[in-house]
């Protein structure tokens, strides 16, 4: 039975981070009549040299926005479990050379699944998070849809989860669209109504990346070579590159900008090429694995559309399972720098069907 | 639901003959007490009396005492005014690692600032070790400071054997008493310190008052300057009503200390006792015969802190996990981890503390909710 229940008498623990999003979540449930419970994630000790740590102003955000609504708040510390599950991932995929994406894994290991089990052992009936995506709640299960404002739709993060976990999850802003969602913060004169949307990874925050990922990885500088083995100056180190990255490289010279490539991890040399449209860029195809399909298993094959990477628009792809939850996904059209480590999420419609992670990219 | 207060180490209710005695002292007696005229005289009357009274309950004398605003400001005096003033005769200090971070994050602050600071172990029960203390002096030492009594544990120090051990050396003693107030017996002249600390919201007193006993002819550095109060150790107008409610808790805590003992050592048995009858896993923290008798200390382990302690407060208990938070997610206490090398052990921790107020029903009510929250998470 997965019907929702009705807001009386139904706990919820909202997922609150102290930004916009999850405050007007909270909020929207409060107003429905649910019985609501703020809940602040700590899942990274940021603490730097003065003390100071941006959780701390982030769980202070928290608080007020509670303390207007009239809800009880309390923290939970998830450090360990984000180490273990998601940071330790992150740096594992770097050191194989691949640009893996740590949201996917926080919101499969650790938001619904660390965090929901926390929540269910405090009675809670659903927990709620302020992610832009819907779920259809149905009497034969549930269905993940794209939250209705295209432009913010977070459903390409939220793949890898499955339908025992999200029978669970209620998202209230999924129906609504970002700008709404900061109308109706300064309406109801929530604390964060005006407070700035963060950025790139939760972890490494605003600081220059590179030199957060060499405090964990050693960097081994080699050569940049284009593909006719022509040295064209040195790279810092292969993890700081992504496939198709044009910043950063410091070549000058006449003609097209230039772009990475690919990556030789055993030679430990960047191939760079000139021009946007460089072929060595574009695929025809991709093998994914760790597929996850979110409502039903999907043994035949069939087309839809697909996205490589976060707001991408849908491309047409047809899905061949290999079995071992892999996939062969062959691209109507070919698609430019597709990039191991990241997900490739499938959709019918406005229904998210599920994804895997892009392990090979098929050029012929 | 009934809420139950649990934590009553955190703070404390005021009590009502403390909020009575208090309330002239905001309407009628306003005055400013260095003022020359006949409202400043009534308001330095107030503060007087009550300097006379506290003074004489510890067995100091009144200008031994000074008003602080509380317990983190009279170990700050303490510790850093004695350290500045007379850092020429030597830049080594010694505490324990179990102390309050008033203590802890003073001393911290003074190694930034050149002094060198020796952090005494503590055993299984939670209290240092005389030999230890004894070797850790040197001729460099000039203050020792050791809580009496541990606000997370409950552990009790020796702190009349310290007092003894520092007769033959030049260094000056301090005690953070905070949390033993009202508990344990305070009596300057049996005890051989030099600075004691109290905290009047810990027994029913109003927040943000207190004081520091300075034993005569020690000189400090003053921490706030201004005007001339509290003979310049402690510039600022007094917080009279506060001071005059911090008195009236005194009073009250003395007058009741010895059937206060009785009723929270039942009230701790009724708990242990519950969980004992109940079968649940627990392991008692602290010192299991000499202890504060208002603090109990126990972990669950293999059980989330953060869960057991939300899942009590949505079931209408309060209690602590007795250390400090991070972004509102608790870290396993310095206390703890310093006590035991068994992780399991410091993060599972709750501190159930009793006070004013607290019927034997309510403790047995919390007792019932504890033994089905823990029993309902740890499935």
């Amino acid at each position: 039975m997965t019907t929702l229940k009705d807001p009386a008498g139904t706990r919820v623990v909202v997922g609150m981070s102290g930004g916009v999003d999850s405050s007007v979540a909270a909020y929207l449930l409060k107003q429905q009549g649910y019985q609501v419970i703020g809940i602040f994630m700590k899942n990274w000790d940021d603490t730097d040299e003065n003390g100071v740590c941006t959780a701390t102003e982030d769980y202070n955000d928290v608080i007020r926005v509670c303390n207007q609504l009239g809800i009880p708040y309390y923290a939970v510390n998830f450090e360990k479990e984000y180490w273990d599950k998601v940071f330790s991932y992150f740096l594992e995929e770097y050191r194989s050379g691949r640009t893996p994406n740590p949201d996917v894994m926080c919101n499969k290991e650790i938001k619904f699944n660390a965090f929901l089990e926390h929540a269910l052992s405090l009675g809670a009936d659903y927990v709620a998070t302020g992610h832009y995506a819907r779920v259809r709640h149905m009497e034969d299960g549930v269905e993940l849809l794209r939250g209705v404002d295209d432009n913010k739709d977070q459903t390409y993060f939220l793949n890898a989860l499955n339908s025992k976990q999200l029978e669970k999850v209620l998202f209230p802003i999924g129906e609504i669209e970002k700008p709404r969602v900061r109308e109706i913060a300064k309406e109801a004169e929530l604390a964060t109504a005006t407070k700035k949307d963060s950025t790139g990874i939760c972890f490494i925050g605003e600081r220059n990346f590179k030199e957060f990922l060499s405090q964990y990885l050693p960097a081994q500088p080699g050569d940049m070579k284009t593909l006719d083995g022509e040295i064209k100056g040195r790279h810092d180190g292969l993890m700081y590159y992504t496939l198709g990255q044009r910043q950063g490289l410091g070549i000058g010279g006449a003609g097209e900008p230039w772009f990475v490539l690919d990556k030789d991890l055993e030679d430990n040399t960047l191939i760079v090429g000139q021009g946007y449209h460089h072929p060595a860029l574009y695929s025809k195809g991709l093998i994914a694995s760790n597929v996850n399909w979110i409502s039903k298993e999907i043994t035949d094959s069939f087309h839809c559309t697909a996205k490589f990477r976060y707001r991408q628009k849908d491309q047409g792809v047809t899905v061949i399972p290999l079995g071992d939850n892999m996939v062969r996904v062959e691209f109507d059209n070919p698609d430019r720098a597709i990039t191991p480590g990241q997900s490739v999420v499938f959709y019918d419609g406005e229904i998210c069907l599920g994804g895997g992670v892009i392990d090979e990219v098929l050029k012929d | 639901m009934e809420r139950i207060y649990l934590d009553h180490a955190a703070t404390s209710p005021v009590h009502p003959e403390v909020f009575a005695a208090m309330k002239p002292f905001y309407d009628e007696v306003f005055g400013n007490p260095s003022s020359i005229h006949h409202f400043g005289r009534e308001a330095r009357r107030g503060i007087d009396e009550a300097r006379e009274y506290i003074a004489k309950a510890i067995g100091a004398s009144f200008e031994e005492i000074v008003f602080t605003s509380g317990g983190t400001e009279s170990d700050n005096l303490a510790i850093m005014g004695y350290a500045f003033a007379h850092q020429n005769k030597g830049k080594h200090l010694i505490t324990t690692e179990v102390e309050h971070h008033g203590v802890l994050h003073t001393f911290e602050f003074l190694e930034k600032q050149g002094f060198k600071v020796t952090y005494l172990k503590v055993d299984e029960t939670g209290k240092i070790s005389l030999d230890e203390l004894n070797k850790a002096l040197t001729s460099e030492t000039i203050l020792v400071s050791c809580m009496f009594g541990n606000n997370e544990v409950g552990s009790i120090q020796p702190i009349k054997e310290i007092g003894v051990l520092l007769r033959d050396h030049p260094a000056v003693f301090h005690t953070d008493a905070v949390q033993a107030f009202g508990m344990e017996s305070i009596n300057i002249k049996e005890l051989g310190v030099d600075f004691l600390a109290m905290s009047a919201h810990k027994i029913n007193g109003p927040k943000g008052i207190g004081f520091l006993y300075v034993k005569k002819g020690i000189t400090i550095n003053p921490l706030l300057h201004g005007g001339e109060q509290e003979r310049k150790r402690r510039a600022g107008t007094e917080n009279v009503a506060a001071v005059v409610g911090l008195q009236k808790a005194v009073e009250i805590a003395l007058s009741e200390r010895q059937q206060r003992r009785k009723t929270y050592i039942t009230y701790r048995n009724i708990l242990l006792d519950t969980f004992r009858r109940e079968e649940l896993h627990f392991t008692l923290n602290g010192d299991p015969h000499h202890y504060l008798p208002h603090i109990l200390n126990v972990s669950f382990p293999g059980i989330n802190v953060e869960s057991i302690l939300t899942n009590l407060d949505l079931d209408g208990v309060a209690v602590s996990s007795g250390s400090a938070c991070t972004a509102g997610s608790i870290d396993p206490s310095h206390v703890l981890t310093a006590m035991y090398k068994d992780v399991s052990r410091s993060q599972s921790a709750i501190r159930f503390s009793f006070g004013y107020g607290l019927s034997r029903e309510q403790v047995e009510e919390a007792a019932i909710r504890t033994v089905k929250v823990i029993k309902r998470i740890s499935r």
